[in-house]
């Protein structure tokens, strides 16, 4: 079948273990307020490509994989194109490629559960750790990430919780203890990324036409 | 031939004829480890350090030239003993009598020396003048033979680079021989060779080769008295490792005595130190710390070799290089890893003495390479920013496992075989003459078939590529001449006795030729392919411009429809060199390399169909062109990596730039994605890449206050360069490039 595309990044170096081809999938339910990627919201956007066709280009890219790289599915949030996702997955998976996916967790059904059996880990972005805020910042809700992770845990996928550390969002030694609870209360999660708030996205934001949520918050340093 | 000096090596067929390679097989001691085991510099080293960065600064000051020797013509004996500081130093021996100082070299061409001398407010010796009234230098000879098409050519920068002025190098004598055997056995050898061709039929090449064996054995000769100059007695061979590092840096500096060639490359020499080096541990007489002082000084050495450029030549190749390449690590024919302790000595020089151009260390990478030296590679390369790296698996197949790189990219077997350096041709250039039919529109020179400028509206894929064609064929036919005509005159008059000396009597010769301008030609066959390309033409009729309409696919994205077209380039040319029989049955190659000079050739190249304008700068060797990548790190190297090294095989030189936070978040993230990208690159068959990991924030730093950046180191392009000695527009040029930030 044939899925949206938004673009490529034939080097990822941050997103899963390893040298990783990065695929940005088109289509975003959500609009976190810190979010990089503006340019995949829209559902109908992006380059139409058969799963048959991005696993012939993954092909390309196999030597830089080693034994750690692979391919990390990204966006936008591939939840939205599950099925499509999942014909990928099932394609790299009978060739030996790693599969990484990125997201959020805001759709549980049956094509994602079909996706996540064809998952070798989860970059499960968990955006906060309270839920008025959680809510406030993206547009879900804190249980259905916590659903999502409760199915990680059944089907024993590693993951990685991930979460941007924001300064007066969610800098606290709170937030960083809760979000920890959460790790340490699933066996699945094998480790636990802060990422630094980075404003390298205005200039999208810009070219756009749309104003960043963020633009008054310092980066780190 | 026995020797105490060989005491505890094992012998083998290099005991019984000259044979360095059988001699490493039998006596090397692999190392498979980390770098735990280095040392660092040695106060002694440190003190040495100090002076020659005073001299440096001072030359810096200069003007780029500390002093020169206007009235000694440079050869072996010419001048007294210098040293930088006699007492401390381990390794003796300077190109004048004093350190940094530079000699002159009129053989190549007087013009040349004249010119140089001239450029740093010198004037060359009125002796020495009148000596080269009545001495053919090999300028004088090429002049002489060139045709009023040749000159056209190179006039109007369709060929250009030429080494017809000065000395040709790229020529890389087996300088561990002396350490091995000593000069004595060396000359008996060569004069056995002699006396047998003699006995021989004696017609043009067996006569010219015996006069050639006539000189080889006086310099070796003379190489001797030099070192006798300098208090050693080398006609046996080294007994230790400080002998054998002397031995070998003599042969060296003799030849950098003898000859100003463009690049004057060192070979592959560390794992056979280590030799020496395992021997002088295991018998007590040497420590680690002493080890590692031996090859800091070894290499110290090196920095300090200068030659005398004009301006023009600085054009061409920006910031004083000299490329004394040394080949580091790759692996055995048999499987073994020729990576040795030294491997990682001779790069550990760049922590010792600090970051710096020479030598221009390159690693023979394969993925077989041991963990720890290719971590400690990758570690080296994001903190220094000098070292290079060249696909050891598709040279090894073709040239064994004792070759060396000359220059940039350009293997050979060491001592077996030499070769003829041929500069490059400049495709974007031929493309807009072959569209203008014989006209060049930035000189007004008519050169090649006359046909007038195409007359469509719209360019014709078809039509211009059958026009290319025809232009090709001509280009390359006489581009064999003129090299023949360049190294027929280079043998007669500036022949090189002292590194032909190190060779086997009885040479393969290679004949390297070259291209400049693939990304530019790619792109713009691409964009009359795949896009509508409309000519702008002068008031003359002739095509000055064009105006392209529509997106067309862009070389440097993994893109195989302007993939192929870089390819196909590649491999007609050659072919089509291969037409015309070369020099002395030389083998034709082909490289993909610019040096710094893909400025110069923008600067002299109209505007082109894939919308560069007029005068800018072209990418670099096999690089895309500049920030027309759109896919990320990867696509990029994918789409060098198709380019054949079997049509290639005088190497394909891509320069890639990086900025840390994009190989990983932590060191040991990014040391390990560094090794993984090589690993890649090199497994999809690529030839060569220099890494910078680095910001591009530094760069503009160091452009604005490059009295901050004295040290500041890049690979350019085949070699690296202290970024302060590029000129302004090689500065801006390289500050433009693609640097890699993909997160």
């Amino acid at each position: 079948m044939e899925g949206r595309v938004s673009s490529f990044q034939s080097l990822g170096t941050v997103d899963g273990p390893g040298v990783r081809y990065v695929i940005f999938l088109q289509g975003c339910p959500l609009r976190c307020k810190c979010c990089h990627n503006p340019e995949t919201w829209d559902m109908h956007g992006g380059t139409v490509y058969s799963a048959q066709q991005l696993v012939e280009r993954l092909e390309r890219y196999r030597n830089y994989f080693g034994e750690t790289g692979g391919v990390t599915l990204s966006g936008g949030e591939p939840l939205m194109q599950a099925a499509f996702a999942a014909e990928l997955f099932g394609l790299c998976r009978e060739r030996g490629i790693h599969t990484c996916l990125d997201t959020s967790g805001c759709v549980l059904n049956a094509d994602v559960e079909r996706l996540l059996d064809r998952t070798d880990l989860v970059l499960l972005d968990y955006k906060q750790t309270s839920e008025p805020l959680y809510h406030d910042f993206c547009g879900m809700h804190m249980a259905q990430a916590d659903a999502f992770l409760d199915v990680l845990e059944r089907k024993r996928i590693p993951t990685w919780l991930r979460q941007v550390i924001i300064p007066q969002i969610n800098d606290s030694e709170e937030n960083l203890e809760r979000l920890h609870a959460v790790a340490n209360a699933h066996c699945c999660v094998e480790k636990v990324e802060l990422l630094p708030f980075r404003k390298l996205c205005e200039t999208k934001y810009a070219a756009m036409g749309i104003p960043f949520p963020l633009a008054d918050i310092p980066e780190y340093r | 031939m026995e020797h105490n000096a060989w005491n505890g090596f094992v012998d083998g067929e290099w005991t019984t004829e000259i044979n360095v390679r059988n001699f490493i097989q039998m006596n090397y001691h692999a190392y498979h480890g980390d770098s735990g085991f280095l040392a660092g510099a040695t106060e002694r080293t440190k003190g040495l350090m100090e002076k020659l960065r005073a001299l440096q600064k001072l030359e810096t000051e200069r003007g780029g030239v500390l002093d020169i020797d206007t009235t000694t013509v440079s050869s072996l004996c010419n001048y007294q003993p210098g040293y930088l500081d006699k007492d401390n130093e381990l390794i003796v021996g300077l190109q004048t009598d004093a350190p940094l100082k530079r000699g002159v070299n009129p053989f190549g061409g007087i013009r040349m020396a004249r010119e140089a001398c001239a450029a740093y407010g010198y004037k060359l010796s009125d002796t020495i003048e009148e000596y080269f009234r009545y001495r053919t230098t090999h300028n004088d000879g090429v002049f002489r033979a060139y045709t009023p098409e040749m000159k056209a050519a190179r006039h109007c920068a369709l060929l250009t680079g030429l080494p017809d002025a000065y000395g040709r190098g790229r020529i890389i004598g087996d300088y561990r021989r002396v350490a091995l055997y000593g000069i004595d056995a060396l000359i008996a050898a060569k004069e056995q060779d002699k006396l047998d061709i003699g006995k021989g039929l004696m017609e043009t090449e067996t006569i010219r080769l015996t006069e050639e064996l006539f000189e080889q054995i006086a310099f070796l000769k003379k190489l001797k008295e030099m070192a006798a100059m300098y208090g050693y007695d080398i006609s046996e061979p080294a007994a230790n490792a400080r002998e054998a590092m002397q031995w070998t840096y003599f042969a060296y500096l003799a030849a950098n005595k003898e000859q100003n060639g463009a690049a004057m490359s060192l070979g592959r020499t560390s794992t056979f130190f280590d030799i020496y080096i395992e021997r002088d541990l295991a018998n007590g007489v040497l420590d680690e710390i002493g080890a590692q002082e031996l090859f800091d000084q070894f290499v110290m050495k090196l920095r300090m070799a200068r030659h005398l450029r004009t301006p023009d030549y600085n054009e061409l190749f920006g910031g004083d290089p000299m490329w004394i390449t040394e080949s580091v690590g790759g692996m055995g024919e048999n499987n073994r890893t020729l990576v040795t302790k030294s491997s990682f000595r001779i790069l550990n020089t760049l922590y010792t003495l600090g970051p710096a151009p020479e030598p221009n260390l390159t690693v023979l990478w394969s993925k077989r390479l041991p963990e720890g030296f290719k971590r400690f590679c990758a570690k080296v390369s994001a903190d220094t920013d000098s070292i290079q790296y060249e696909n050891d698996d598709l040279m090894r197949s073709r040239f064994g496992d004792d070759y060396a790189i000359a220059c940039c990219v350009s293997a050979m077997k060491v001592g077996k075989q030499m070769q003829f350096f041929g500069a490059r041709a400049n495709l974007a250039k031929l493309l807009l003459l072959a569209i203008n039919g014989g006209t060049d529109n930035v000189f007004g020179t008519q050169v090649g078939p006359q046909m007038g400028p195409m007359e469509d509206e719209i360019l014709d894929y078809n039509k211009v590529m059958e026009r290319f064609k025809l232009y090709r064929s001509w280009l390359c036919r006489l581009y064999v001449n003129t090299m023949n005509v360049i190294h027929y005159m280079h043998d007669k008059y500036a022949y090189e006795k002292t590194q032909m000396a190190l060779h086997d009597t009885n040479v393969e010769r290679l004949m390297a030729f070259g291209v400049a301008g693939l990304s530019v030609i790619a792109d713009s066959l691409s964009a009359i392919k795949y896009a509508q390309v409309k000519p702008i033409r002068n008031e003359d009729g002739l095509i000055v411009d064009f105006e392209t309409i529509g997106d067309f696919p862009k070389y440097g994205n993994d893109d195989d429809r302007v993939d192929v077209l870089a390819q196909d380039m590649l491999h007609e040319f050659i072919d089509e060199l291969k037409k015309t029989p070369a020099y002395r049955g030389a083998t034709h190659t082909l490289s993909v390399l610019t040096i710094t000079s893909n400025v110069m050739y923008g600067k002299k190249t109209g505007a082109t169909p894939d919308g560069r304008k007029k005068g800018e700068p072209f990418a670099p060797g096999a690089n895309p062109m500049h920030n027309r990548e759109t896919n990320g790190a990867l696509a990029s190297l994918n789409s060098v990596s198709k380019l054949s090294y079997s049509a290639c095989m005088d190497g394909i030189s891509n320069t890639f730039s990086i900025v840390p936070d994009a190989l990983g978040r932590s060191e040991d993230e990014r040391i390990s994605n560094l090794v993984m990208i090589l690993d890649g690159y090199f497994l999809n068959a690529a030839h060569h890449i220099n890494v910078n990991v680095m910001n591009r924030d530094t760069l503009l730093k160091a452009y604005e206050h490059p009295e901050d950046y004295p040290n500041l180191t890049i690979r350019v392009s085949g070699y690296a360069v202290n970024f302060c000695k590029l000129s302004r527009e090689q500065q801006r040029e390289v500050i433009l490039r693609t640097f890699h930030e993909a997160m």
